[in-house]
């Protein structure tokens, strides 16, 4: 085990990737099977697809500063998933890098910024807010134990602070099990949305596993 | 699964290269952006209309690319949205000089395929893309707690008469505006009596009893307002049309579309049409305008959907104007 790391340069942002790739594989059923109870039975199929697509886009490339790696993520995913989670995960990357101009690493303050902009461009490309049963319930609990674990005067340290939020991501997925969908396809299903965990809220949750276990300096990381 | 097919995961790029085959004359296919388009570009200076969405509701929207309607119509895989990828290759193909107009139905992933593909356009090319979101489906209820009614055969009707109006000059703003207009006048309902079945999922996507209808299907199988035991197709047209006449707007005569879903005999269809005329005679509406025949499918769901519109004189006009596509075609 290598040792945990505290800032991310694009090559451990790169870990990250190649860790969520595998991760979203291996629960490629999973999540269909999730979709099928309140979708079209595709979210894991599309996402394992498209971060198949970002890991050759990272094979294929060295990446300068971190805006230059985000871009080529966000729009390959943009290009390669579909529906409405291409889109979705495609600006949070986009807006992720933007936010962090010129930036070749990012620490835990840089990190909650950078994450915090994604999280803006999902709330603005899918018009949602919390508590719509949405990959949001995910993103919004995570970034709050995130935010509360890497600051103030007993901050943690990075690794204990992604874990902090990865945690928060998990608690955020299940929490969406008892609400009622009203936004996208789900929401036609009314009241027989309620009772099933949202496909979306489940992937994002898995992109927080992935960072957690990168930042920990665990399987997968660089 | 029983399906004429080669093979399940290119059933969309096949069916493309067979539609480029079919119609050398009228067609132009870009399999790699999986574009159909105009083999003969309209004049400069003219208004360009695109559409899209997923595969499997043929002749939707590919079916429609021709003089007097779209442009381009970019595919998805079945039942899922276009990447914006297709919808910058085909903005970029078809302007010519007076701006696009993106047709998009109301559903999730396709509103924010062309919004960011709109966005793209603007940054990248300084290209003016105007979009309108077609939402006619009255089975949506409580669109306030939903992603709102969907799009289903009113976007038809928008096509032919946008195209129409974008053909005779108007300018982006304008036909905007048409577009706007057609689909606030229009409203929609269907009844599927089987489900679906998605090539890549292999089985029906619900069930449905060997005696029972979903009242109110979307075109993806989504679910209706209600269950109903079948009824004959007088019953049926009843069902569809109350709700439509409850919410359509406006006073006058009407376009009345009757739809098939897909494995619905034109026979039935018929039928269908002459019971609806007949009750709509009943309630005092003019149906001074006709379309019946399969335009906007989902695979090979049998049911049918029933769409009225409000004509006036000019969009009565529009509608009329000559066209020529793969799958509708008058007075050329």
């Amino acid at each position: 085990m290598a040792d945990a790391l505290t800032a991310l340069t694009p090559s451990d942002l790169a870990a990250w990737l190649r860790r969520s790739s595998t991760l979203l594989a291996e629960h490629v059923s999973a999540l269909n099977e999730l979709d099928a109870a309140i979708g079209d039975a595709d979210h894991g199929s599309n996402m394992k697809r498209g971060f198949a697509a970002v890991v050759t886009a990272l094979d294929a490339e060295e990446f300068a500063d971190i805006p230059a790696l985000m871009k080529k993520v966000g729009m390959t995913l943009v290009s390669s998933v579909g529906g409405a989670s291409g889109p979705l995960y495609g600006t949070f990357f986009l807006r992720l890098g933007t936010s962090q101009p010129g930036a070749t690493q990012l620490d835990a303050a840089d990190l909650l910024a950078a994450l915090r902009a994604g999280v803006g461009g999902i709330e603005q490309r899918g018009k949602a807010t919390v508590g719509e049963k949405t990959m949001l319930d995910a993103w919004a609990p995570a970034l709050d134990a995130f935010e509360q674990a890497s600051t103030g005067e007993d901050a943690s340290d990075l690794a204990a602070a992604v874990r902090a939020g990865a945690e928060g991501a998990e608690q955020g997925r299940e929490a969406t099990t008892p609400l009622q969908a009203s936004k996208g396809r789900a929401s036609y299903l009314g009241e027989r949305s309620i009772g099933h965990v949202d496909p979306g809220a489940a992937s994002t949750a898995l992109l927080w596993q992935a960072l957690a276990e990168t930042v920990a300096g665990q399987e997968g990381s660089a | 699964m029983k399906k004429i097919i080669d093979a399940v995961d290119d059933v969309v790029v096949d069916a493309l290269r067979g539609m480029s085959l079919a119609h050398p004359d009228t067609l132009r296919v870009d399999l790699d952006h999986r574009l159909v388009l105009r083999a003969q570009p309209k004049d400069d200076g003219k208004v360009a209309i695109i559409s899209g969405g997923g595969s499997g509701h043929e002749p939707l929207h590919g079916g429609f690319v021709g003089h007097g309607m779209l442009d381009a119509a970019c595919a998805g895989e079945v039942f899922t949205s276009p990447v914006p990828d297709q919808m910058t290759a085909a903005i970029a193909a078809v302007d010519r000089g007076a701006g696009v107009l993106q047709i998009v139905k109301n559903y999730t992933g396709d509103v924010m395929n062309f919004e960011m593909a709109a966005e793209l356009a603007d940054a990248e090319s300084g290209i003016a893309v105007r979009s309108v979101i077609t939402n006619d489906d009255v089975a949506v209820e409580d669109s306030t707690f939903t992603a709102g009614r969907r799009g289903v055969g009113g976007t038809v009707l928008v096509e032919k008469i946008a195209g129409a109006a974008a053909e005779e000059g108007l300018d982006l703003e304008a036909v905007t505006a048409v577009a706007e207009r057609v689909n606030a006048g229009a409203r929609s309902m269907g009844v599927a009596l089987t489900s679906a079945t998605v090539p890549a999922n292999g089985k029906p996507s619900f069930e449905l009893g060997e005696d029972e209808v979903e009242i109110g299907i979307g075109i993806h199988g989504e679910p209706g307002r209600r269950r109903e035991k079948l009824a004959p197709a007088k019953d049926l047209a009843r069902t569809m049309l109350e709700p439509i006449l409850a919410e359509l707007p406006g006073e006058g005569p009407v376009l009345l579309f009757v739809n098939g879903l897909g494995g619905t005999p034109l026979l039935e269809l018929y039928i269908l049409a002459a019971d609806a005329h007949e009750i709509l005679a009943e309630a005092g509406i003019e149906v001074s305008r006709h379309l019946v025949g399969n335009f906007i499918t989902s695979l090979d769901m049998a049911g049918a959907s029933l769409t009225l519109l409000r004509l006036d004189e000019e969009l009565t006009r529009w509608w009329d104007a000559p066209v020529s596509t793969p799958a509708l075609r008058k007075g050329i």
